[in-house]
């Protein structure tokens, strides 16, 4: 009975910006597990109740590894990075839990509050280049897309000056309009820029990540070389385009709704709070979380058969009203904020999620105070989102102070 | 109340540790949840119960008396 409504194209249209598309709440109420059509003719499941999402992130039986016949693949240059992708994000356990293990360490609440002055140090100083610039700078391509580069690049100990080229290479992989070809070819770069970067690490160690994991585990043979070159591209892409979008939204948003912006500012003590909501709101991972199922599996009294793929998505999720009363609203105080779904769920849930967290409360605690008269120098309409990239976000943002 | 934790399953997002800082760490060899407190007093309960409510992989169990 649920599924059976009118197929929709996947990924569907926005109206509002903000919220995500208009068809989601319908599909929630009406047919919560329905079929959708993607660009490559399958019919996999799109779950849009909070719910049911949970029961199928949390699932042993269900599989994220994206070469298993039935995986949603919904973008095809995605699919091309997907496919060739040995990193835990893409394994299911044991092995995943064995390989995320190698890097947690680096990500505790313990690390990143280490961290902390340092990435208080790195957004006052990009807010000091920022307004160096012309009224009307992009704040996407002069501090938030900076921002995780600097922060990750440090702690993996990738030079500096090779940034432009990952800014580069991120861009290419997680683009819709990116061919299979040229996804390809990206591929290939990194890969070969990681193996020399790895190569030098083994000779001239460092204190970062990537020195102690070619010592701990691959010198010792607990990893070989091509699943690490991943793990280390994992870490480096997974945390840039989702903290840079995330950033630029946030502080759009919140320039767009100013109640809850002077909230924070009265009461700096509601930044964590409002960083959850505002990751609840965006949910910019907006693609979904993907899997597939290995065997028949009864999800809140609907049989997904073995083989058959799943879209979670995370947006819809974070919007269903069983959970979060009035969802559409943003609302910085919302005691069930932190309940959201976007770092995804089960054993795949972002490492990343304290460093993510901590550098969008330190941008929102510290950028509106420092620049008071903060505001858009384009009006609203004119700007771009990144409607059909794998990451949601805006492609510009022109700020005035 | 008293509470159960399973390493096993832990994937240390570190949830609990934000949400419970008096009652969960985090393992400095690889992140995984060490249980501070088994036995927390009443003013711990709700940021307890938040934490085993928040953590993705079910890794912490509460029982209540
Ligand atoms: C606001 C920022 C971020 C968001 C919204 C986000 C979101 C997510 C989501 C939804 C997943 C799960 C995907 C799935 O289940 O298929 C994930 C996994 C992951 N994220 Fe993040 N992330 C963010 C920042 C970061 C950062 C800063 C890092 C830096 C290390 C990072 C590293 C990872 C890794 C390594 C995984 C794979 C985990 C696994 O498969 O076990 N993320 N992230
Ligand atoms: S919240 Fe759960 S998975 Fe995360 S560190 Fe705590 S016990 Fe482990």
């Amino acid at each position: 009975m649920r599924s059976e409504t009118q197929e929709r194209f996947y990924p569907m249209d926005r109206g509002n910006p903000f919220n995500p598309p208009e068809d989601y709440a319908e599909l929630r109420d009406k047919a919560p597990l329905s079929r959708v059509r993607l660009w490559d003719g399958t019919h996999p499941y799109l779950a849009t109740r909070f719910a049911d999402i949970k029961v199928v992130l949390s699932h042993p039986r269900f599989s994220c590894e994206p070469n298993r016949e039935g995986f949603p693949h919904v973008l095809e240059g995605r699919m091309v990075a997907d496919k060739a992708d040995r990193s835990f994000l893409r394994l299911d356990p044991p092995e995943h839990d064995r390989l995320r293990r190698m890097v947690t360490k680096e990500f505790t609440v313990r690390k990143v509050e280490q961290l902390r002055p340092r990435i208080q140090e790195t957004v006052d100083r990009l807010i000091e280049s920022y307004t160096s610039l012309p009224q009307g700078a992009d704040f996407v391509e002069h501090f938030s897309g900076p921002l995780p580069t600097e922060i990750i690049t440090y702690l993996l100990g990738v030079p500096f000056e090779d940034h432009e080229f990952f800014h580069r290479a991120t861009r290419i992989q997680f683009g819709s309009k990116s061919s299979q070809a040229e996804v390809r070819q990206s591929l290939d770069e990194l890969f070969a820029y990681l193996d020399a970067l790895i190569d030098a690490k083994e000779k001239n160690p460092g204190d970062d990540v990537i020195s102690r994991l070619v010592a701990e585990q691959l010198v010792p043979g607990h990893v070989d070389r091509e699943t690490l070159i991943n793990i280390v591209r994992l870490l480096l892409s997974a945390g840039h385009q989702t903290t840079q979008n995330m950033t630029a939204l946030g502080v759009l948003t919140l320039l767009q709704h100013p109640d809850q912006l002077a909230l924070i500012k009265q009461d700096p003590t509601l930044i964590p709070n409002a960083v959850e909501e505002l990751l609840r709101y965006s949910s910019v991972l907006h693609m979904g979380a993907r899997r597939v199922a290995l065997e028949d599996i009864d999800v809140n009294g609907h049989i997904i058969r073995e083989g058959e793929g799943v879209i979670c998505s995370i947006p819809a999720a974070n919007r269903d009203g069983e959970l979060f009363p009035d969802p559409d609203r943003l609302d910085v105080t919302r005691p069930q904020a932190r309940s959201h779904v976007a770092f995804g769920y089960g054993v795949h849930q972002c490492v990343g999620q304290v460093l993510a967290r901590a550098e969008l409360q330190v941008v929102y605690g510290t950028l509106f105070n420092r620049l008071p008269d903060l505001r858009l120098a384009v009006p609203f309409e004119q700007l771009r989102f990144r409607h059909d990239m794998f990451v949601y976000g805006v492609h510009e943002l022109p700020l005035k102070w | 109340m008293k509470i159960q934790i399973d390493k096993a399953r832990c994937i240390a997002a570190g949830q609990c540790v934000l949400q419970a800082p008096k009652v969960f760490d985090q393992d400095e060899e690889d992140g995984i949840v060490i249980l501070l407190n088994d036995n927390p007093t009443e003013d711990l309960w709700e940021s307890t119960r938040m934490a085993a409510r928040l953590c993705p992989s079910e890794a912490i169990t509460i029982i209540e008396d």
